[in-house]
Parts: C-alpha cells; sequence; structure tokens
C-alpha cells in the first residue's frame, strides 16, 4: 500500500513548522504511526508533510509550579520511562505500557494521540480526568484548551487547522490521592474497546472519564456526582455502574456490540473503583 | 530527496521519493530482504528494524523520516558469521516453523532484552505484543528469548 505523492520537509523548530503548516494542504508528522497508516489507506492525502519528529524543543517532561509538563512529541516510551511520572502520576506510567507494543510506543507521541482523537486511544481519558490543559500555538499565538474542551468529536478536536499542540499541563494530584487507568483491550491492535480513568482526591473529590465507549472520550459526571464525597462501599459503587454512561450514544463495532461495550464500560469502572477504594 | 542512512554499519546516500516507506527502501533500494512485509497495515511486526536501537515497524515510516539515522536488520544481527544469541535461541528451541514472524521479532527481542536482560516469561509475552506468529503458537518463541536471556547472561559474567 502505497501513499499519493506529497512533498516532505523536516522542520527544526515550531516556527518553522508553523509557517510550513499555512501554506497549502500541508500536515504534520510527529510519530506517524496514525497518519501513516492512514495514508497508506488513502483516506488522508496530504500535499505535504511537515515532520516535527525531530524537534528538540517539542521533547521532554518537566515539573514547573505544580505542574507536569509533558511536550506534545514525547514518545509514549519516554512518558513509560521517566520519573516523575512514576512519582507524580502513575496511572500516566500504567496507561503508557498499555499502548499498543514497543514499536508503536517508541514512536508514536501524546501529541500526536491526542491531536488525532481516535474515539478508542488512551491518553484522552487521561487528560480528561487530570484536568490538564493542551498549550498550543498558531500563526494567531499561543492558547491554552482545557482538556475537557478539546475533544469535540469523531477524530475532531478543537485544534484549528494551523495549530500546533506544544505541551500538556498536568495539575500534580494532592498528595494522598488515587489513580488509576483500566482498559479492555482489542486483541489485534491493543486499542481500548473501553478504557476507564479514575482520579479522587483524599476529600473524596472524584473525576472519572471514559475512552472507546463513544465518539470521543468524556467525563462521566453522573457517575462523579454518586461517588464524589463518598466512601466507595459496595452500594454507592453499584450506583456509580447504574449511572455511568447515561445518555451516551455507545459505539458499537464487529467487535463489541453497543449493549456489550456499554456493560463492559460499567464493569471497568467498577474495577476501577473497588481498585482506589 | 536525498537520505544519507548507515545500515548494518554501512553508509548508504540514496535519492528517494518522499513516500518510499523505510520497508522498500531496505528491501527494493539495498536488497536487504530480510525484513518482511506481513500485513503492511502495523499490526503483524513482521517489517520491524531498529532505527537508532529502537524497534520500529518498517512499514509505518518512511525513508526520508530515517535520514540521519542508524538503522539495523535482521542481516546485521549475526557477527563475524556467528549467530547472535537469539537466532541461536531460535534454533535450538525451535522458535520458528515457517520463519517469516522471525526476523522482526529478533529486532524486537534484541532491543528488549538489553532493557530487561532478566524477563519473567510474563514479560516476556508482553514484549512480544508487536507481533503476529501464525506458526508456533508462541510458546517455542517465548523459550528461544529464555533461551537468549540466560546465554547472553552467562557471557556477561567475568571469567
Ligand atoms: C498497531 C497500533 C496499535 C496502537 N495501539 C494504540 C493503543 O493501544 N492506544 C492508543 O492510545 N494508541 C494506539 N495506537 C496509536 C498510536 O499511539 C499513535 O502513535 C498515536 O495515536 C499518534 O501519535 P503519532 O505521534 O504517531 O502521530 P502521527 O501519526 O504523526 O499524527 C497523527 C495526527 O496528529 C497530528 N499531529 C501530530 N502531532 C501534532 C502536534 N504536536 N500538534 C498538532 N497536531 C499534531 C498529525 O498531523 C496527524 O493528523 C496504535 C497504533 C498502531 C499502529
Ligand atoms: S508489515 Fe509492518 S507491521 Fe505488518
Ligand atoms: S513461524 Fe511462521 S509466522 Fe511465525
Amino acid at each position: 500500500m502505497i501513499p499519493v505523492e506529497f512533498d516532505y520537509k523536516k522542520a527544526i523548530s515550531v516556527e518553522e513548522a508553523l509557517e510550513a503548516l499555512s501554506s497549502g494542504d500541508s500536515k504534520l508528522l510527529a510519530g506517524g504511526y496514525s497518519l501513516i497508516p492512514a495514508m497508506k489507506l488513502r483516506l488522508n492525502q496530504p500535499s505535504m508533510l511537515i515532520d516535527i519528529g525531530g524537534i528538540a524543543s517539542l521533547k521532554g517532561i518537566e515539573e514547573e509550579d505544580g505542574q507536569i509538563i509533558i511536550k506534545a512529541g514525547t514518545t509514549h516510551n519516554d512518558i513509560l520511562n521517566n520519573d516523575l511520572i512514576k512519582t507524580h502520576l502513575p496511572f500516566f506510567h500504567e496507561a503508557a505500557s498499555m499502548i499498543g507494543d514497543v514499536q508503536v510506543r517508541n514512536r508514536g507521541t501524546i501529541g500526536g494521540s491526542l491531536a488525532h482523537a481516535d474515539p478508542a486511544a488512551d491518553w484522552p481519558a487521561l487528560v480528561l480526568v487530570a484536568e490538564a490543559t493542551i498549550d498550543v500555538v498558531g500563526t494567531g499565538g499561543k492558547r491554552n484548551i482545557k482538556a475537557a474542551d478539546f475533544f469535540t468529536g469523531l477524530f475532531t478536536t478543537a485544534l484549528a487547522e494551523n495549530e500546533i499542540i506544544t505541551a500538556i499541563r498536568i495539575p500534580i494530584p494532592a498528595n494522598g490521592s488515587r489513580m488509576v487507568y483500566l482498559k479492555f483491550e482489542n486483541p489485534a491492535s491493543r486499542f481500548a474497546v473501553v478504557g476507564c480513568a479514575v482520579l479522587r482526591s483524599s476529600d473524596k473529590k472524584t473525576t472519572i472519564a471514559f475512552t472507546g465507549v463513544a465518539d470521543y472520550a468524556f467525563r462521566d459526571t453522573a457517575a462523579e456526582q454518586v461517588v464524589s464525597g463518598k466512601i466507595l462501599d459496595t452500594n454507592t459503587i453499584a450506583d456509580a455502574m447504574n449511572a455511568a454512561v447515561y445518555g451516551v450514544n455507545v459505539l458499537s463495532d464487529n467487535f463489541a456490540s453497543e449493549d456489550y461495550r456499554r456493560h463492559l464500560a460499567k464493569v471497568y469502572l467498577k474495577r476501577a473503583l473497588q481498585a482506589i477504594a | 530527496m536525498q537520505i544519507r542512512v548507515k545500515v548494518n554499519g554501512v553508509d548508504y546516500t540514496h535519492d528517494v521519493e518522499p513516500r518510499l516507506l523505510l520497508v522498500h527502501y531496505l528491501r527494493d533500494v539495498l536488497r536487504l530482504t530480510g525484513t518482511h512485509i506481513g500485513c503492511d497495515t502495523s499490526i503483524c511486526g513482521a517489517c520491524t528494524v531498529q532505527v537508532d536501537g529502537n524497534a520500529t515497524k518498517s512499514c509505518t515510516l518512511f525513508a526520508v523520516q530515517a535520514d540521519g539515522c542508524e538503522i539495523t536488520t535482521v542481516e546485521g544481527l549475526s557477527t563475524n558469521g556467528e549467530l547472535h544469541a537469539l537466532q541461536e535461541g531460535f534454533k535450538e528451541m525451535h522458535g520458528l516453523q515457517c520463519g517469516f514472524c522471525t526476523p522482526g521479532i529478533l529486532m524486537t527481542m534484541d532491543e528488549y532484552l538489553k532493557i530487561n536482560p532478566n524477563p519473567t516469561e510474563e514479560e516476556i509475552r508482553h514484549g512480544l505484543k508487536g507481533h503476529l506468529c501464525r506458526c508456533t503458537g508462541y510458546q517455542n518463541i517465548v523459550k528461544s528469548v529464555q533461551y537468549a536471556a540466560n546465554k547472553l547472561k552467562k557471557e556477561e559474567v567475568p571469567v
């Protein structure tokens, strides 16, 4: 499978990438592990690829003002092996270990994953529960998008055509917080059939997000309300399961029907809540 | 576009189309046909090579992206005609039947054993996630990797 012809440019800085992005039907290329398969199927036919994979300022993980900053071009594998992540955001470490396989983790990036907004991708659920902010820069300047406002549809985000994600800012959860990410994976691709992320502070404020379940990852506010402030006993967990995935247009495909997926989502919520109870 | 790469220690410079996939560059331009194309959809891992030491599916990378990189293919695994511990393991423990998936698995496990020289069986299976084998049922692949891990450990012991 061979993509249509295109021009290729290796950008050495974000400014250079931005400039190239404003011309014609160009597209950013990071790890390429979502874009290249789509181009080979000719689902995507950009006239130019701007390779941002070599931009040093888009790589790395830092701690600053109570936040962990993951630069957009950081690979899943670098997140997996990072000590700041292991210490402050252990569920990001867990999630990274579950993404695809070694080869996917070696090349795929968190920025590419968020921009691509695959309904079955893992990172969207994590940035939602961690209430992260996504830093972007475009020809019109910089802005910060709340994770809650970022995912807007199937493979669709709040990013404008000519914007680049530069970093993801994640507030470090308060001491005593508990967090977990559980996923029922497709046995072939390892993508999430259902992924459930939960973050709970010691004063019992709880955020819950699902991926794989609907067109795009979402916060389950109804389930959050049931468990926030309450002890996670059997009854509360059962109530949360009842409340979860309410009014959501659940995906159905040849791997998991709508009913099965909805059921899985509730079961994974139960397991996640039990794990942090 | 001109690219410069080092493949199995040899420098190459070639003019390539941006859309040329690395796997086609390796197989059709360099005639290194040990790297296989199984699925061509980024799933099976048969095309895995190492780019700057990292296992990468070469059907999911344009050759231009590898410009300036060091690439190792299965042809670069043995030294002076002597089999690599993994190759020996696959031979001794019957880790292959048709052998189509084997080169990719060797390239992933070579990186893997450098990072985790003492893997449990469970860890080896987790490390093999990016590979499909239609023949063996994986049991002997796991044994072959264990053989290699043991052999590499013995080699490390100072005499
Ligand atoms: C076999 C296989 C299994 C996988 N399994 C999983 C899995 O289990 N879980 C999971 O979450 N993912 C999985 N993935 C997807 C993988 O994580 C991708 O690498 C990731 O989704 C995209 O990141 P990338 O860097 O490869 O982006 P690319 O493919 O390079 O780009 C994807 C899109 O994002 C845009 N883009 C890239 N970087 C930026 C940026 N900084 N700013 C704005 N736009 C940008 C590109 O223009 C393109 O439209 C799998 C992929 C494969 C091939
Ligand atoms: S041929 Fe590349 S992953 Fe199957
Ligand atoms: S030995 Fe035949 S596919 Fe693995």
